[in-house]
């Protein structure tokens, strides 16, 4: 890649590392006040379900994550494997529109 | 009856990356450093050890050394403070090529340093007049900050990223590169910010900040590269890359 294209994926993984920093954090509060006030799934759901807050936030983590995953994946790659270049780059890119795919589909099975 | 020598147990380098340590004492006398160690055995045991050495001052980084696994500059390092039990074991410096016994090939290291525009562009003709820099402005104290390397290679050696990754321009490489980029004389900011971005340049570290923690000179490689960072993602924004 240019220098430009490996600029902006450094500034992709680093943007998408703040954004999961706080959707880490408020995603599992949210589970240990779940789990402390004895919710069940069928509460849970029905708290979730139409709530466009609760779709809005969950889009962003799974964007952040799809982004961030296989720009670190590429990392590990290159240096641990040595595996860089087209291919390297393909399968992240394919490694991230899976993410994407299998993380808004859980997504929409919960909020929608 | 005068007291028994003490003796120094001293493992060396011999040979190219295929040989081995070879075992020497040496008498130990204070205020001793590992070049003198290194010097005492090839003046008195053996001769054809090879190492560099040249001002023994701290000042021509020629001497750098890996001293009980950790990359130095053995004129100013005094045995007392690195030896284990009166133990030393001395081997080349890492992530560079042997070419015999303490002496590492450094071409790949300087070579470094012109892939990473660490030469100075002008942008002023003789006939011009003096640049006037304040040494007060943020720009010159960025500079001075990391203007001070002696070259020694000792956080090149020392860096995870060089053995995984051997394009990976290195510390001291990115380091000039960064005090060029903040030197408001120089003319080649937009090629030089250009040559350092990358999975080869400042992108690259992970910032284990084993460069600064090593650096015999104090400086800060990492902090250095930070600002790399910083000022090509801007430059990227801005459309300058």
């Amino acid at each position: 890649m240019s220098a430009r294209a490996e600029t902006l994926a450094w500034l992709a993984q680093r943007a998408s590392a703040a954004i999961l920093a706080l959707c880490v954090t408020v995603h599992l509060a949210t589970l240990i006040v779940a789990v402390h006030e004895g919710l069940s799934a069928a509460a849970i759901l029905g708290r979730t379900h139409g709530s466009v807050t609760w779709a809005a936030f969950y889009v962003l983590f799974v964007v952040a994550v799809s982004v961030h995953a296989p720009l670190g994946l590429r990392t590990i790659a290159a240096e641990w494997l040595s595996w860089k270049g087209r291919t390297a780059d393909g399968a992240c890119v394919a490694l991230g529109i899976v993410l994407l795919v299998l993380g808004i589909r859980a997504v929409t099975a919960v909020t929608l | 009856m005068p007291a028994p020598e003490k003796l120094l147990h001293v493992s060396v380098w011999r040979g190219t990356a295929a040989g081995g340590f070879r075992s020497y004492q040496v008498p130990r006398q204070d205020a001793q450093t590992v070049l003198d160690v290194v010097t005492w055995i090839q003046r008195r045991i053996d001769a054809s050890l090879a190492y560099r050495f040249a001002c023994r001052v701290g000042m021509c980084g020629s001497c750098a050394m890996t001293v009980n696994g950790i990359p130095r500059w053995t004129c100013r390092t005094h045995v007392a403070r690195v030896a284990t039990g009166e133990r030393l074991q001395i081997a080349p410096l890492a992530n560079l090529p042997i070419v015999r016994d303490l002496v590492v090939d450094m071409t790949e290291f300087f070579d470094k340093w012109a892939r990473a525009k660490g030469g100075f562009v002008p942008t002023a003709t003789r006939r011009g007049d003096f640049a006037r820099v304040r040494p007060d402005s943020t720009s010159r104290r960025a500079v001075d900050a990391a203007i001070e390397c002696i070259g020694c290679a000792v956080c090149y050696a020392a860096c995870d990223v060089i053995a995984w990754n051997p394009a990976y321009l290195g510390p001291a490489a990115l380091n000039r590169a960064w005090t060029l980029t903040r030197d408001v004389r120089d003319g080649a900011r937009r090629e030089r910010l250009a040559a350092v971005a990358g999975d080869a340049g400042c992108h690259a570290c992970h910032t284990h900040t084993l460069c600064s923690e090593r650096c015999p000179t104090r400086l800060s490689p990492t902090l250095s590269i930070a600002g790399l960072k910083r000022t090509t993602a801007l430059a990227t924004l801005r459309g300058e890359l």
